[in-house]
């Protein structure tokens, strides 16, 4: 092994210093979720009581958690994907505004886009009171990086010949969109999928403006337990968070380096 | 739509609500403080995430892999798991508190005010800016590198004048990525307390506990126009895809 000079060393260091800072206090709240008491330490013993007691005072936020995730996901994918087509097909100056319009999500904190909805819609007292309403500004939030990723996709694969080819051959446009288009444009839909799943269900800024007592979902359960209850509890709470966000994550990353791939 | 409803929110006091994010001491404190903040916590994960971001792409080592996906975990945490976070490192009973307690007698805490919370905004910047850092680093073309060697180049000014340069649109664009999502981040803060004099905070008091609704709408607006610009300022000198990242 060649000798490796003392700057290597130092850049070393340093990288394994920025990633103990962001992994420790994982495995500190890991450790907190499974133990008897965190005053006293690892020593007091391990326990899955605190567990049990996240999920006996709410469970109710996990579950709404996945069927706003999915709600979202099911609005994104009908909205999204021809709104994708609709962009890759007419590449103009309008266009291009309409992609900059795109990036606003990101831009505009979530907090300014919450006040606007209450603001339009919050005198609609049913609404206001329903889980749809975290629901719309969920799919505000995600339908850009829907749109986003499927477009990425579109514009690659060479979309106008594929379809000239299919349309020649007699195709009509409903044969042409689910035999042609869907198809090639898969893995954009899987990694825009997947993000939106795991924006969604981390989404705290938005839904904490939007929700009511009624309509938490596990974010904002996250913060209420951390305000009010005792740190295991905070903590065995995160601990199932991780267990759900993680596996999306690591999807996640996964699609996108085949989308990448995909994209050649 | 949420932008015309925001316009027309506003509309109690017509545009003097505008000013008076200039003109109310209070207000102006709270934006100045928020743009500082978040400058210097974009400074420091550019620093950091470069250091880390070009080792990691150029040496290959054991348990390289296992090291990248690890930082990358907390790209998909919310605020609120941030803010936790960093009560966990430097609340009452964090790691910090607990080792300063012990060497030197004295409980350090640090987590409930401005240093706690940009510690949590470089814990939510630095995945995001070393992966995009990474990416620009593998496109890099290495042969410029060894001519500027074979010139005679040191290490140091290889860094400063190949280097740094061919990776500057990635720089300024995860900075811009950084800064905006820095000044908008409301979950962190609100864990850690909600008294910090930070722009989304204060949007957020006004809105809850004095039921401001103009001043909310006006300060969000203000809000949402400064990190809409340092995008779009970053966009225009970068180049495309400065709004990629989530």
């Amino acid at each position: 092994m060649k000798r490796r000079p003392f700057r290597y060393w130092l850049q070393l260091a340093l990288t394994l210093l920025v990633c103990a800072f962001l992994v420790v206090p994982v495995v500190m709240s890991i450790l907190a979720g499974v133990t008897q008491n965190y005053f006293i330490g690892v020593k007091s013993g391990l326990t899955l009581r605190w567990v049990v007691e996240v999920w006996t005072l709410y469970s109710e936020t996990i579950w709404r958690s996945i069927y706003v995730a999915l709600a979202t996901l099911a609005v994104t994918l009908v909205l999204g994907i021809p709104a994708a087509y609709a962009l890759a097909r007419a590449q103009s100056r309008w266009t291009r505004w309409i992609e900059e319009l795109l990036t606003l999500p990101i831009a505009v904190p979530g907090l300014a886009t919450a006040l606007g909805l209450i603001l339009l819609y919050g005198g609609w007292r049913d609404f206001r009171a329903s889980w749809l309403f975290i629901l719309v500004g969920h799919v505000l939030f995600t339908l850009p990086f829907m749109v986003r990723s499927v477009l990425a996709v579109m514009l690659a694969v060479d979309l106008r010949t594929l379809e000239e080819a299919a349309a020649s051959l007699g195709a009509s446009f409903r044969d042409r969109f689910f035999g042609v288009i869907l198809p090639n444009v898969r893995p954009g839909i899987l990694a825009g999928s997947l993000m939106v799943v795991t924006l969604s269900m981390g989404e705290f800024n938005m839904t904490w403006m939007l929700h009511t007592p009624l309509t938490k979902t596990l974010p904002v359960g996250l913060a209420d337990s951390y305000a009010s209850m005792r740190l295991e509890i905070g903590s065995a709470y995160t601990l199932i968070f991780l267990f759900m966000i993680v596996p999306l994550l690591v999807a996640m990353q996964w699609a996108a380096a085949r989308m990448e791939r995909s994209k050649g | 739509m949420a932008r015309l409803v925001q316009v027309g929110g506003s509309g109690k006091d017509g545009f003097a609500t505008y000013f008076a994010i200039v003109t109310n001491a209070q207000y102006f404190r709270s934006l100045v403080s928020t743009v500082a903040l978040s400058l210097g916590v974009t400074i420091a994960t550019l620093v950091l995430a470069l250091v880390s971001g070009i080792f990691l792409q150029r040496n290959r080592f054991a348990g390289r892999g296992m090291l990248i996906s690890l930082m990358t975990l907390p790209l998909a945490f919310p605020g609120v798991v941030v803010g936790f976070m960093v009560i966990l490192l430097a609340g009452r009973q964090g790691l910090i508190g607990d080792a300063s307690s012990r060497l030197f007698d004295e409980k350090i805490v640090f987590a409930y005010g401005m240093a706690g919370l940009f510690m949590g905004y470089l814990y939510f910047s630095i995945p995001r800016v070393i992966l995009t850092i990474m990416a620009s680093v593998e496109k890099l073309d290495p042969a410029l590198e060894e001519a500027a060697r074979s010139l005679g180049a040191s290490t140091w000014q290889v860094t400063r004048d190949v280097i740094l340069p061919a990776l500057a649109p990635a720089i300024i664009s995860s900075g811009a990525i950084c800064f905006a999502t820095s000044m908008g981040a409301f979950g962190t803060a609100f864990t850690l307390a909600t008294q910090i004099n930070v722009l989304p905070l204060t949007i957020y008091n006004e809105f809850t506990n004095y039921a401001n609704l103009a001043m909310a709408a006006s300060l969000s607006i203000v809000l949402g126009l400064i990190t809409w610009a340092a995008l779009a300022l970053a966009r225009s000198f970068a180049g495309a895809g400065v709004a990629a990242a989530g």
